[in-house]
């Protein structure tokens, strides 16, 4: 499978991602400059975490205007998979590939722990090698990661299965206690209504080798190359 | 032209840079405060003399980029720079 790892100026887990991605899952990757206007022969285009353009204006605005994000917008049109992880989901909804948008946490801080997420559908391309209601354990790092979206807009994705993962406690309990950042619903991850892009604020890529503590993001990692190879 | 920009937090969305600074205010014995919106103030200088067509530029410029209408109010005012 061959994926592409976007790199904005800013973007700073790009590297990370493209290591686990080669080294750990064996799979062809390049990285792709923010200026690139075309996206040809990729399977799958991540774009990683960071401080794009230093979050100017919003987090992710600016990345979201650049040529290479229009392209990855032709890409995700065409039903190419898009995984967005932090700054990578924050300029996926800021492009308006997925729905809703990341706020300032609640609580004003920065947040970095590890965080229990719980899966709430197995049937996409990102989570098809998870059951239902796994409980992963995956770290979080971010200022901007309170999640919200309109009522009516959130009914639709909740009946179309479009909410992936939501914090939890370790026993899988959704609880004010375990919403690290105020989102609403608990929610974590989402796709689009298509779920072929799919934006997340934890970070898989940085719980994929055992000596960081956790490897539940292969959970997710893997999930893309299953999905590859039906 | 000189296009002001003046956004803040939706309503109904919470502002909890807002509340802090009102809790603040409140410590500080201004008892009189009742809410405070935290928001951000843009200016854009622009090549423009039909104040008409400055102000349909403007309203573009805040829906493509400078405004996030899921999340934010906005207000703008076009004067001579």
């Amino acid at each position: 499978m061959r994926f592409g790892v976007a790199v904005y100026p800013g973007s700073n887990c790009d590297y990370d991602t493209y290591r686990v991605l080669r080294d750990v899952l064996n799979q062809e990757v390049q990285l792709i400059d923010y200026r690139t206007e075309k996206l040809d022969g990729f399977d799958c285009v991540v774009l990683p975490g960071g401080f794009s353009f230093g979050d100017y204006l919003r987090p992710g605005t600016l990345a979201a205007h650049t040529p290479l994000t229009g392209a990855v917008k032709e890409f995700a049109e065409k039903g190419g998979l898009v995984i967005g992880i932090c700054n990578g989901f924050q300029i996926l909804t800021e492009a308006h590939l997925l729905p809703g948008a990341l706020m300032p946490n609640v609580h004003g801080k920065f947040v970095c722990k590890h965080q229990y997420l719980r899966v709430e559908n197995s049937d996409t391309p990102f989570t098809n090698q998870c059951e239902e209601g796994q409980i992963l354990k995956i770290p979080i790092a971010h200022h901007d990661g309170n999640y919200f979206v309109d009522e009516e807009t959130l009914r639709k994705m909740e009946d179309n299965g479009q909410i992936i993962l939501r914090y939890c406690d370790e026993f899988g309990n959704i609880t004010d206690d375990s919403n690290p950042n105020g989102s609403i619903k608990n929610i974590a991850g989402i796709t689009n209504e298509s779920k072929n892009v799919f934006g997340l604020m934890p970070h898989p890529e940085r719980a994929a080798e055992s000596i960081l503590g956790t490897e539940d993001g292969l959970y997710i990692l893997r999930s893309i190359l299953e999905s590859y190879s039906i | 032209m000189l296009v002001k920009f003046f956004i803040k937090p939706r309503k109904g969305v919470l502002d909890p840079q807002g509340r802090a600074v009102a809790e603040n205010l409140r410590s500080l014995g201004f008892t009189e405060v009742r809410d405070v919106k935290v928001g951000k103030y843009i200016e854009v200088y622009v090549e423009e003399t039909d104040r008409e067509k400055a102000i349909e530029r403007a309203k573009e410029m805040a829906k493509k980029a400078l405004v996030n209408e899921i999340i934010e109010d906005y207000e703008f005012e076009v004067v001579e720079d």
